[in-house]
């Protein structure tokens, strides 16, 4: 596998941005989240977006993850052109294909782990029983099979990111994007957190990593360096 | 799955109601009052109408009634000594009435004199109906035993008699009574049959037949008792004339019920210098009966009406606080691939949860004050399928109307922000 930054090879590819601009009006000035990226990024890569406040990480993750749409550019994701998805359509693709993890969880704190699990799957119209086994599989692969009955608020943070991670990978999906996934988390949890995100990136996962610190991002395969809406630098691929 | 789907919404529709209880209930009282004033508003018009509309079934819903009465002006010369006090329907009159207008379907004269009677040893007051048989079409009772007159029996002149259920409880007649002699003053008659009998007013009109009646042949009353009555009243002999008590029609509509009782009441000023008879019309005693109730219906609609609302607006309220509370929670379901379809029908079905629920309780608050009416002012109250449907129907249609705008601003809301909201 080359650099993420090499042209499309159509197949190893899930990810690729051309002329990505995404720009704001705040008053009569436009900010130019994304000014002119080009990226792209290969199936089951492990990515880790860099960058002071202000540089473009934030919204270039929501232009990823589906959740906002370019002002101009295309988007294609694993080689289907989603630029002019409506927002229907955006939500099946992001129900079927991506997953989210949050610094701050993100867990709905009035349903059981097992609910919060199973939410994709209910989206995705499985039945009880169905969606049940899947999230006591999923809450074993993270560790939590003894917690399916509690409540959000009676798990620990690390839990409960292991509890956003499973509910991330219900749907079995392409990407995972996380966003600051250790941000709330001590060291040692931030490090049981990623060692989980390397071990299903190693099963085929792509993952897309927001992050300030970078001890963190160094666990990525790439460093991508934003800075002013584009692209500074990529590090790493010598993993 | 798309059930299944439907009874999942519903279930984590409760759930979250179930999290803010006191504040749910709250927001039910609206609803709850609403519904309970619609199911008592049905129960107790729906009583009301039923009430009149069985008045009106005794009375016959097409039947005039027409009555002699003393005029106004002979009433007050009965102290004057004077011979005879002659008023009152004619014979003439029935025939005017029974040919010239062609509306009138069916007449029955009856010609009533008080007379005491006897059945071997017991005796009895008994209002003895001289009449046709049509008399039996136009106040329809069930038969208990035998038969009612026939034309044969009017033709003949038959010294013949019905007695009704009342009248032969009180003289130990029975069915076995059938073909014994019934004394009434000094003459004697066959009875023939035994009917059932209603008796009291409805509205301000005299139910045409009593308990204590015996029904015989008109011509027969006619010739055994004349057409003059005396009677012995503190002291005095009182001697009246009327040729005919009570003329009953029945009318071949109900849309010419009065415009004939106005024309009868027209003819009858001709021939009648005093107004010695009154004309009665069973309908417009319904008429009377269903403006009330349309007037009922409006005050009580009104603040049926006006509770919805404020219900319905108490709902929305809540729901759109709910939604502010809960923009997290929808962010994620976005962000999780959740359409704004999906989040709209969330936020809708737990409106409606809500206000159907509201609906259930004012259902039971509707039943329970049509019981306490009916308990406390005797007044009858029905409650039909229809006032049970309706107002649950109501409930859950101001779920979807007071709830569609809470859920599509719910569906509004962007993932990207809802997700950093704190």
């Amino acid at each position: 596998m080359s650099s993420g930054m090499s042209s499309p090879t159509g197949n190893f590819e899930i990810i690729r941005l051309t002329d990505a601009w995404k720009i704001y009006k705040m008053g009569r000035q436009e900010v130019h989240a994304l000014a002119g990226v080009n990226a792209s990024f290969a199936k089951g890569s492990f990515w880790a977006i860099m960058g002071p406040s202000g540089s473009g990480k934030s919204t270039m993750m929501n232009i990823l993850g589906c959740l906002d749409r370019l002002t101009k550019g295309r988007y294609f994701f694993d080689g289907q052109d989603i630029s002019t998805f409506s927002d229907d359509e955006l939500s099946d693709l992001r129900l079927r294909r991506v997953g989210f993890i949050f610094q701050s969880f993100n867990l709905i704190p009035q349903l059981t782990v097992q609910k919060n699990i199973e939410l994709p799957l209910y989206y995705l119209g499985w039945d009880a029983r169905r969606s049940s086994e899947r999230a006591r599989y999923l809450a074993e692969q993270v560790g939590l099979a003894e917690r399916l009955n509690h409540r959000p608020t009676e798990l620990s943070g690390g839990q409960m990111q292991r509890v956003a991670i499973a509910r991330a990978l219900a749907n079995d999906p392409q990407v995972i994007f996380a966003d600051e996934p250790t941000g709330n988390l001590d060291t040692k949890t931030g490090l049981q957190i990623l060692n989980l995100l390397q071990k299903f990136n190693e099963n085929g996962k792509t993952i897309i990593m927001v992050t300030h610190e970078p001890d963190i991002a160094a666990f990525a395969q790439y460093q991508m360096h934003m800075r002013d809406g584009q692209i500074e630098r990529i590090d790493g691929g010598n993993k | 799955m798309r059930q299944t789907r439907l009874i999942r919404n519903i279930a984590l529709g409760i759930e979250n109601l179930l999290l803010h209880k006191l504040r749910s209930f709250l927001t039910m009282l609206g609803i709850v009052f609403g519904v309970g004033s619609v199911v008592a508003m049905l129960s107790v018009g729906e009583g009301a109408s039923k009430e009149a509309l069985e008045q009106i079934r005794k009375l016959g819903s097409n039947n005039i009634i027409i009555s002699s009465v003393k005029a106004v002006e002979d009433e007050s010369m009965t102290n004057t000594r004077i011979f005879m006090s002659v008023y009152g329907l004619t014979y003439e009159d029935y025939r005017r009435i029974s040919e010239s207008f062609k509306n009138v379907q069916k007449t029955a004269p009856a010609k009533i004199i008080r007379k005491e009677s006897r059945l071997g040893e017991r005796s009895l007051e008994l209002r003895v109906v001289g009449t046709t048989p049509a008399w039996f079409e136009l106040v329809p009772r069930d038969i208990i035993a035998g038969r009612i007159l026939t034309n044969a029996d009017v033709e003949k002149q038959a010294p013949v008699a019905v007695l009704t259920e009342y009248g032969a409880r009180r003289l130990l007649a029975a069915e076995h009574t059938i073909g014994q002699t019934l004394r009434i003053g000094g003459d004697s008659f066959l009875i023939v049959g035994i009917v059932r009998s209603e008796s009291g007013q409805a509205g301000n009109i005299q139910i045409p037949d009593q308990e204590v009646d015996a029904y015989i042949p008109i011509e027969v009353a006619r010739r055994y008792f004349g057409d003059i009555q005396t009677r012995v009243a503190a002291g005095t002999r009182e001697r009246e004339k009327v040729e005919l008590h009570q003329v009953i029609l029945q009318i071949d509509s109900s849309d010419h019920v009065e415009p004939t009782a106005a024309a009868i009441e027209q003819m009858l000023k001709r021939f009648h210098k005093k107004k010695d008879y009154t004309i009665s019309v069973p309908l417009a005693l319904l008429k009377q009966a269903e403006a009330t109730k349309r007037r009922f219906n409006i005050v009580l609609g009104s603040i049926a009406g006006i509770s919805l609302l404020v219900g319905g607006i108490g709902i929305m309220n809540i729901m759109l606080a709910s939604v502010t509370e809960r923009t997290r929670e929808i962010g994620i379901r976005r962000a999780i691939g959740a359409k704004r379809r999906q989040i709209i029908f969330q936020f809708l079905i737990e409106t409606v949860v809500l206000s159907t629920t509201g609906g259930i309780i004012g259902l039971g608050v509707g039943i329970f004050i049509p019981f306490v009416i009916t308990i406390v002012s005797g007044m009858a109250t029905v409650l039909t399928l229809w006032g049970i449907l309706l107002p649950l129907l109501i409930s859950m249609l101001i779920g979807i109307l007071f709830g569609l705008y809470p859920a599509i601003h719910a569906a509004q809301v962007d993932p990207i922000v809802a997700l950093r909201h704190e």
